[in-house]
């Protein structure tokens, strides 16, 4: 087991050295323009220019620079934008990751809540109408794009209905700090949990249905039956829980990728100030060291993510363990 | 008499023809076929409609005064509110050809400006899903089939893609080409072109493709007709062609509506986030972003273009699916993810 687990670590290492690799390699050797010119953004004057060639070391080997820059994005945090002059990005990104992981970490409570209980009913009375209905509502969360889903909200909750009981509560977009106001925090915030969490819900309702019906066909449901138990408890107590390994899986993917940056669409359109609103605004100025340095930490988060979850499937399936 | 009805060569349907025959049957899919193909249709009117409706999509016309009922309507209205200084754009008139849907900030008509974002939504996510098959099945054949480094190589670097958060890479691919586009060799694309998102939409989605193709052209690789053809001393590249590829079609199939749903959102949001589609011209993302100022005064701008992604991206969902049941009702071929 711990040899698996160190053969899942080194992998981590490679790929997270790999995405550093493409990352630098876009920004920075892709023909085209000068990088540097890139860097300094639009209407940069000469002695810009000359100071992030010297700052991120052009006149030196590919290779020298790519360390250059890691050490200035990991080691010493000292990247600085030169659109807003001066302002140390590492800092930044930090102050928007509480910001980012509040909206995320809601949003799943919720789906996951939610998912699972479509996913039971619709596979209980599968091919009903409940059943139907229930999965072309999920389609159709799949299909929106978040972004306009998030203004749909915004237009019904914030203009148009904002003044009838329903949806009276809902403070103007913004984020509170939850050690400021922990009430401000959860209602500036419930809107973009529900928008950010219809699209998984479709996702992870349609397939958590389609594993609980493939394991209702296995032996050990049929083991289960003959000993005379009851409907319900099979399907919750065996079939449920052999199905949630494929959602386990999904969700450590998706966790990672959020919090990495797919946030972004759900964060601009409610004014939420994490990683991907930093990101957003930093592509409307093109502040090119603030997306390198986003796009670095968001893909440390998803490479993470993605091996916490093959240690807990390392822990749970003693058949990974070997091979 | 009996010996000559069995004697009689049953008529067999082949494959292709079971699977037609299984998807024409399948109501849903047949209606979202068509529903698609509706607005794939309206889209190519985009230059017709424009023509006859006199009005060019991508000029601003802000002092443009149209006749609704035989008055005169300027497209901006001027506003009534406050100090009377701002501007409004026309709201729908439900006149066909005459300001449908109504003005967006630079007065221009939204309908005319919906069918040409249509036909560059439509355009890119389709010619992405071109290239992400070709690449990926190029990636996927060559290294399932080849194995050694050469699949050792490719596979790790498709790890590596496939962890990459989508958004943030083509973001990064975005950010970095959008003002001066690519140039390598022989190949200039100007920053503007609609093949710039399309490029990078379409890298973006390579290891969806690529890693299923390369498990099964690893498990046809030691299938035996394979093996017979490698021992008769057939080349590879015409094993590749004449023996793998014709075994992966179904896949590849299953993969284009299902990709194509999946490409219209992604371009969608990159133009919406401003890195896709550029200005003048027009996609369904573009005019949400457009429609985002004014969506609490005219929020028919940003409502329209994203039901019509909504309604195209479902259509194509549901038509995917039941020609995956059609055709490779085992494969687990699912793109439902980010």
């Amino acid at each position: 087991m711990i040899y698996a687990i160190l053969r899942r670590f080194g992998q981590m290492l490679f790929v997270m050295f790999g995405i550093s690799v493409i990352v630098f390699l876009i920004f920075f050797a892709t023909p085209g323009a000068d990088p540097a010119a890139r860097i300094a953004g639009r209407n940069a004057t000469a002695e810009v220019l000359e100071a992030v060639r010297h700052n991120f070391g052009f006149d030196r080997p590919l290779y020298v620079q790519y360390v250059k820059m890691m050490e200035k994005i990991f080691v010493t945090g000292d990247l600085t934008s030169f659109v807003n002059r001066g302002w140390k990005v590492v800092p930044a990104v930090m102050d928007s990751i509480p910001v980012t992981l509040s909206l995320v970490f809601g949003a799943a409570i919720l789906w996951v809540v939610v998912s699972i209980i479509i996913g039971i009913v619709a596979a209980a009375t599968r091919d009903s109408w409940l059943d139907k209905l229930l999965m072309a509502l999920g389609l159709l969360g799949i299909s929106m794009p978040v972004y306009w889903l998030g203004e749909v909200m915004n237009l019904i909750t914030q203009s148009r209905y904002h003044d009838s009981w329903a949806f009276s509560w809902v403070p103007p977009l913004g984020y509170k700090n939850f050690s400021d106001d922990p009430k401000g925090w959860f209602l500036t915030l419930v809107i973009p949990w529900i928008t950010l969490a219809i699209l998984y819900i479709g996702i992870y309702g349609r397939v958590l249905r389609a594993a609980i019906i493939e394991s209702l066909q296995e032996d050990f449901i049929r083991t289960a039956r003959a000993k005379g138990l009851s409907e319900t408890r099979i399907l919750l107590r065996h079939a449920l829980r052999t199905s949630l390994i494929a959602f386990v899986t999904l969700f450590g993917l998706d966790f990672g990728a959020l919090v990495g940056g797919s946030a972004l669409l759900t964060e601009v359109v409610f004014g939420l100030h994490g990683i991907g609103k930093l990101t957003y605004d930093a592509l409307q100025n093109l502040d090119l060291p603030m997306i390198m340095a986003t796009v670095m930490y968001a893909s440390v988060f998803v490479v993470i993510a993605n091996a916490v979850v093959d240690f807990v499937y390392i822990l749970l399936d003693p058949r990974l363990r070997t091979s | 008499m009996s010996n000559q009805a069995v004697a009689m060569p049953r008529k067999t349907r082949g494959p292709w023809a079971v699977a037609f025959a299984k998807l024409a049957r399948d109501r849903a899919a047949m209606a979202s076929l068509a529903v698609f193909l509706l607005i794939v249709l309206a889209c190519l009117s985009a230059p017709l409609y424009a023509k006859w409706a006199g009005v060019d999509p991508f000029a601003s016309t802000l002092d443009a005064v149209i006749q609704i009922d035989g008055a005169d309507v300027p497209v901006m209205e001027q506003s009534t509110e406050g100090l009377g200084l701002g501007y409004t754009p026309l709201g729908p008139t439900w006149r066909l050809g005459n300001y449908f849907l109504g003005a967006d900030s630079q007065g221009r008509d939204v309908m005319a400006r919906m069918l040409y974002g249509g036909l560059s939504s439509l355009l890119i996510s389709g010619a992405a899903t071109i290239f992400t098959l070709i690449i990926g099945t190029a990636a996927g054949l060559i290294a399932g089939y080849f194995g050694g480094i050469t699949d050792t190589v490719l596979s790790r670097l498709l790890d590596v893609l496939w962890a990459f958060p989508i958004y943030l890479l083509a973001i990064s691919l975005s950010i970095v080409t959008i003002a001066q586009g690519i140039r390598i060799g022989p190949i200039d694309i100007e920053s503007g072109s609609l093949w710039l998102p399309v490029i990078i939409i379409g890298i973006v989605y390579v290891p969806y493709v690529a890693r299923p193709i390369r498990g099964q052209v690893l498990s046809l690789r030691h299938s035996e007709f394979v093996l017979a053809a490698i021992n008769l001393g057939v080349p590879g590249w015409r094993i590749l062609w004449r023996d793998i590829l014709p075994n992966i079609t179904t896949t590849l199939i299953v993969f284009v509506p299902l990709m194509m749903a999946l490409n219209m959102l992604t371009e969608s949001a990159l133009s919406f986030l401003s890195i896709g589609v550029q200005p003048p011209a027009a996609s369904w993302g573009t005019i949400i972003q457009d429609g985002q100022a004014l969506l609490y005064t005219r929020p028919l701008v940003a409502l329209v273009p994203g039901l019509a992604i909504a309604v195209s991206v479902m259509a194509l969902n549901v038509f995917g699916d039941g020609l995956r049941d059609a055709l490779d009702p085992r494969s687990k071929v699912r793109l439902g993810r980010d």
